[in-house]
């Protein structure tokens, strides 16, 4: 597959230039599935949300060129100090103690620099958390442990059902061992999809690398983010907040889909799951 | 020894009397010492399973190790098993924070160089350092059992992570007395380090030798000063934060259950009020300690010391303000997020400004690589790359790719794992031959360094990928995807295990060759005033107290 976007070529680039480990980047991006983990990966998944866009811009093009060059410019100092200031190369330490100007220096770039980050990333922070309006509403319910999902009848849902993983035995082929699970939850393509997140017992995190999403569910709130998924696929995610014993066996899986396949999907999952979670509303709180 | 009237004062105890009941400054820093390897070797071997554990995807030893700890019955071995990780990824927390980094940095370095530095012959009040130890103590003993009693329904122990956030720890997640044990040894290990931080305020204050300015005393002592007014500011709010978790548990209170009108979230920032400092308290004698050994092995007074002063007082400052950056995925307000993101940048000036002047510390120096100056050394990069993935996630935008995930694992043991325990192994060396006499061997010592620097990279480098790739952290088991970084993050754990090994021998080793290290073993750059007691110093130091003069540092 020589799927080569101009992401995927700058991403290699600047992996080339920034660090050693990471020039091995650029071939591993080329094979990568979207979605899901990548076997050996040294970076961020590829992104098709909007907000997942914005973090791999502001991780891949501004913090890790900086982080990365800060790491090098101080091993870089501290080689040069220890081969030409130790005892043999200079027998006679010197009595230097103070360099006002330097000091003013090593504390104005430091600021300058991180104004110059929080440009960038705040306005990504907005983007986050200011919900754009929304054409789908999901409500996700954290329990120990799996995913609850509903879908509001006025949006031509009406049901709701678990989310399950798959056991290792009931696994097909080409199915991923702790990933995949019972029911997927389908989103449409291209369309703002609100989700309100919550819990029925202790604290669990929604988090899908691929969206740039991770969300707390927490008893008794309602927290509320969004995606935009631009590209049909299959997205996983996973639980990201300790939940008891079995915090790494309750998966997410998101299908985006083409609206079309959207409305089937809902027409029989109202049959399927009917009974299940009948009439549900968006701010339903439980 | 006993003179004249003041025969009763300078008893000189021996034996169990010594130690068990002891007052002397020196003595209970070595207790504190040797409870801080205790509690570090167990941490690391809690560490060693865990990675044991993810060398590979699937559940292999953890099952094993519940039937053979806890007799788990076979048929529920691997439920038994999953909830176990569980234990030992928050027993491993509690035990590396409050039972190694601090008792060794705070409660050992500490208690035996403050006094010395600031020439006083001991603490203001002997009687409360003893108590302060003996409570730590206790606290430990409370931690460890707690690992063997119910905590969720069947399971034994407390398995939801050293923040303890309710409901996973309240009557929901975990109704047995486990969580129980923990909260009255964290009541224990608080009110030890309050009385700790009390003591040494009042002797830093009060009993510095005459012409010991403040603006003369060694950074070590600066930073534990900083260190104990942020114990004393922040630890009653974890007593209270954790007592409101004891009544909602036991007395149906309901503080933090929204069933009752409580709130989770009220338990997440009272806790973080006290977590954030605490990581500071944690690595801020580490800077202490890195400033007296860069400046003593260069052979000249740290670069600009009432920036580096002021530095570790802001960074205390800071340190309290930012909290909720632990919080970012809460749900909080976008200008909360706005501000909490911003001062946390603001950290890493300060830091920024530690790092540099350790640098200008060395520059122009005569450096003579013995082994505390390679830890040093070694401190300052490791220390520099936990730092700057710390300003990754400051931003809370960046941050909701990364929260609960490796990349915040590699982080903070970038700053602690190998930031503050590099630290605490040059002060261990640095001070060794003060503490009790004898040389260790340069030779090991350096094995010592570069096992541990060549292992920590090989465990905690990788997990910056896998958290990339979004790993979740606290998991037993992972999709297969991130197994090749996960086994070669468990790879490493080898180097460290060896580590691990010459350092004890190279205590056996120093103990049994005997090579006396007399007062300065360092030369002209041990400018500080243990290096004018003999080694080990006398039972009582300073009978006649030493007057300061000159710059000090």
């Amino acid at each position: 597959m020589f799927n080569v976007n101009r992401q995927m070529l700058t991403r290699g680039a600047l992996a080339a230039a920034v660090a050693i480990p990471a020039t091995l980047c650029a071939g591993v991006a080329l094979a990568q599935v979207e979605g899901q983990p990548v076997p050996g990966g040294l970076g961020l998944p590829n992104m098709v949300t909007p907000v997942g866009l914005g973090t791999q811009q502001l991780y891949n093009m501004v913090l890790m060129p900086i982080i990365s060059f800060i790491a090098l410019f101080v091993l870089g100092l501290l080689i040069y100090v220890c081969y030409r200031f130790n005892e043999q190369a200079n027998p006679i330490p010197s009595k230097l103690t103070h360099n006002t100007p330097l000091e003013i220096i090593w504390t104005l770039i430091p600021v300058l620099i991180l104004l110059f980050i929080s440009v960038p990333s705040l306005r990504l922070l907005a983007q986050q958390v200011e919900v754009p309006e929304a054409s789908v509403t999901i409500k996700v319910t954290g329990n120990q442990w799996y995913w609850s999902y509903k879908y509001p009848e006025d949006q031509g849902g009406g049901f709701g059902f678990d989310q399950m993983m798959k056991p290792e035995s009931e696994l097909q082929p080409g199915e991923l061992r702790l990933l995949a699970v019972d029911n997927e939850a389908l989103v449409p393509v291209n369309e703002v999809i609100a989700v309100h997140i919550t819990s029925n017992d202790v604290i669990h995190a929604f988090g899908i690398p691929s969206f740039g999403v991770r969300m707390d569910a927490i008893p008794g709130r309602l927290n509320q983010t969004w995606f935009k998924v631009e590209k049909e696929g299959v997205y996983y995610g996973q639980c990201y907040f300790i939940c008891g014993k079995d915090h790494a066996y309750m998966p997410i899986v998101i299908r985006a889909v083409s609206r079309e396949k959207y409305n089937e999907w809902l027409a029989q999952s109202k049959q399927k799951f009917a009974g299940a979670g009948a009439r549900v509303r968006i701010a339903d709180s439980r | 020894m006993a003179s004249s009237t003041t025969a009763g004062a300078h008893d000189h105890p021996r034996g169990l009397r010594r130690f068990l009941f002891s007052t002397n400054h020196k003595d209970i820093g070595t207790l504190y010492i040797i409870l801080g390897s205790v509690g570090g070797v167990i941490g690391f071997l809690l560490s060693l399973a865990m990675r044991l554990e993810l060398a590979y995807p699937g559940v292999q030893i953890f099952p094993g190790l519940a039937e053979a700890l806890h007799g788990a019955d076979p048929s529920m071995a691997l439920d038994a098993g999953k909830n176990l990780y569980n234990v030992f990824i928050t027993v491993h927390g509690v035990l590396m924070i409050f039972f190694m980094a601090m008792p060794i940095l705070i409660g050992g370095f500490g208690n035996w160089f403050v006094p010395i530095m600031i020439g006083a012959p001991d603490m203001a009040f002997p009687r409360l350092n003893n108590i302060s130890f003996w409570l730590l103590f206790s606290s430990l003993v409370l931690a460890v059992i707690s690992m063997f009693v119910e905590g969720a329904p069947g399971m034994k122990g407390f398995g939801g992570g050293w923040t303890f956030y309710p409901p996973l720890s309240s009557n929901t997640g975990s109704p047995g007395p486990a969580m129980d044990f923990v909260i009255l040894a964290l009541h224990l290990a608080g009110a030890s380090s309050i009385l700790g931080a009390i003591n040494f305020i009042t002797t830093i204050f009060n009993m510095r030798a005459p012409g010991m300015t403040l603006h003369k005393m060694p950074l070590f002592v600066w930073s534990i000063l900083v260190t104990a007014f942020l114990l004393l500011l922040v630890l009653p709010v974890l007593a209270g934060c954790v007592t409101m978790l004891l009544t909602d548990r036991n007395f149906g209170t309901m503080f933090y259950d929204p069933a009752g009108g409580g709130d989770p979230l009220l338990f997440q920032h009272l806790l973080w009020f006290f977590g954030h400092p605490e990581v500071y308290i944690v690595i801020l004698p580490g800077f202490g300690i890195i400033s007296q050994v860069v400046s003593t092995f260069s052979k000249k007074p740290v670069f600009g010391y009432l920036g580096m002063a002021y530095a570790m007082v802001s960074i205390g400052v800071l340190g309290s303000i930012v909290w909720a950056h632990h919080m970012y995925t809460v749900g909080m307000s976008l200008n909360a997020q706005r501000y909490f993101t911003l001062a946390t940048m603001v950290i890493a000036v300060p830091t920024g400004i530690k790092i540099f002047s350790w640098i200008a510390t060395m520059w122009g120096g005569s450096i003579s690589f013995r082994a505390p100056m390679v830890w040093a050394i070694g401190f300052i990069f490791v220390f520099t790359m936990g730092g700057i993935t710390g300003v990754v996630l400051a931003n809370a935008s960046a941050d909701k790719q990364f929260h609960e995930g490796y990349y915040v694992v590699a982080h903070f043991h970038y700053t602690l794992s190998l930031g503050a325990v590099f630290a605490l192994y040059a002060g261990f060396y640095y001070w060794f031959p003060k503490m009790c006499g004898y040389m260790y061997s340069e030779t090991l010592a350096k094995a010592n360094f570069w096992l541990l620097f060549i292992g920590v990279n090989i465990v905690f480098f990788p997990q910056h990928f896998l958290g990339l790739g979004g790993m979740p952290r606290r998991y037993i088991d992972y999709p297969d995807a991130y197994a090749l970084w996960n086994i070669v993050s468990s790879f490493g754990m080898i180097f460290v295990t060896l580590s691990l090994v010459v350092w004890f021998y190279a205590i056996i080793d120093a103990f049994m060759k005997k090579r006396v290290a007399g007062a300065n073993p360092w030369g002209v750059g041990a400018t500080t005033l243990e290096w004018t007691l003999p080694s080990p110093p006398p039972f009582h130091q300073f009978q006649v107290l030493p007057r300061i003069s000159g710059s000090g540092q």
